[in-house]
């Protein structure tokens, strides 16, 4: 590459920054680009305040209205939609401070921690779902976890996006569960992110459920896999998997631990009790 | 079903059987019927204290302890009224009155739960 090229490169990335003028938005940087759209840093001149500005194709603006209709901790509001001079929409998001999933993945958080993400995710999905909205794209880099433990899905329900190979359902329609598919994949990607440690085969059967070939063999709906995963923190049988007899039975052990100490510390006195009287 | 509840029933349970293992000294056979249902209303006395205590305070390692400590009360009642026997009741009465104290935190509704639910 000589100096013409690096000088055409940079004017031709001069010429795509959007240009804010007429906005209450300065720009600051680029943070991300995805297939519909780019994501800049942004300083809103108003109210004094960073945030997170997409712009996207005229012809999406549509999501804007989509994922303001979203109101849930675990999706990223919206703050303004408009339009820029040249006819592209845009609209201003809460810039989240953290890390993209597969970036967070990385430090190597407890299996209880990675838990506790995919249930916030699931649970941004059940919502979705319930207001009628599909995710379609659900991935570790349309997930974001803040500095202080928040975790936001990004990246809602654009028509024109058919998902990532990885997290994409095998079906030509995508709808519910198809969502579920990718929450199964996502499930699957934590479990083995490099550093963690060997998954449960309990959970691998949930993320295995869900990701059924056949949508009528996954979850109903995500708060059933949600479910699931409860019962794997509270020690009980889950739903995706039949274990077998000695695993139910250390499960068992493992969940009445406390009482099966007791009752045989009753039996130890009784025996105990017994053999002194009739020595 | 509520603690109280759950303390009842696992107390009169757990009451009768411990009072059931008198069958295995012979020189008690004969006061089988009287012991079984004396142990029956201590544990249901544990029972109903513990299911109590578990609906004020929801900690297994204290449910634990109340249910011991309430056990090892009434077992001494019991031996005291017959005036021997204090190692051989005393001691199981102290461990069923713990797991008695257990199952009260472990099952049953809070009290908070109880009004959610009405």
């Amino acid at each position: 590459m000589d100096v013409s090229d690096s000088v055409l490169d940079h004017l031709r990335h001069v010429a795509a920054l959007p240009d804010l003028s007429g906005t209450r938005y300065e720009l600051e940087s680029e943070i991300g680009r995805g297939g519909m759209g780019v994501v800049y840093a942004a300083r809103d001149r108003q109210l004094d305040r960073r945030v997170a500005l997409k712009v996207l194709d005229s012809a999406l603006a549509g999501e804007a209205q989509l994922i303001a209709r979203l109101e849930h901790p675990a999706i990223v509001p919206i703050y303004e939609t408009g339009e820029l001079p040249d006819g592209r929409a845009f609209y201003a998001m809460k810039l989240v401070a953290g890390a993209r999933l597969d970036h967070y993945l990385a430090g190597s958080p407890s299996l209880g921690e990675r838990l506790r993400v995919i249930r916030r995710v699931g649970e941004a999905l059940a919502f979705a779902h319930t207001r009628g909205t599909i995710h379609r794209d659900l991935k570790p880099q349309n997930v974001m976890v803040g500095e202080f433990g928040e975790v936001y899905v990004m990246d809602w329900g654009v028509a024109a996006i058919a998902g990532t190979p990885a997290f994409r359902a095998p079906e030509a329609s995508l709808d519910q569960r198809s969502d579920i598919y990718a929450l199964g994949a996502l499930l699957e990607f934590m479990l083995i992110a490099p550093g963690s440690s060997a998954a449960p085969p309990a959970l691998r059967a949930i993320a295995a459920k869900a990701m059924s070939a056949d949508p009528a063999a996954r979850y109903p709906v995500a708060a059933a896999l949600l479910a699931d995963i409860d019962r794997f923190q509270e020690g009980r049988a889950v739903e995706a998997w039949s274990e077998p007899l000695w695993h139910r039975l250390r499960r068992f052990g493992s969940h009445n631990a406390v009482l099966l100490w007791l009752l045989a510390a009753y039996a130890i006195v009784k025996f105990a009790l017994f053999f002194l009287r009739t020595r | 079903m509520n603690k109280i509840l759950v303390g009842l029933l696992f107390g009169l349970l757990l009451g009768a059987l411990d009072g059931a293992t008198a069958a295995f000294y012979p020189e008690t056979r004969n006061l089988m019927t009287g012991i079984m249902v004396g142990s029956s209303i201590k544990g249901m006395l544990v029972g109903l204290l513990s299911g109590w205590f578990a609906r004020k305070v929801q900690s297994t390692k204290w449910g634990i302890a109340m249910g011991a400590a309430l056990g090892l009360l009434f077992a001494f009642g019991v031996a005291a009224m017959q005036h021997e026997h204090y190692l051989e009741i005393m001691l199981p009465g102290f461990v069923t009155g713990a797991i008695i104290g257990f199952l009260t935190q472990r099952m049953g509704a809070a009290k908070l739960a109880e009004k959610r639910e009405a």
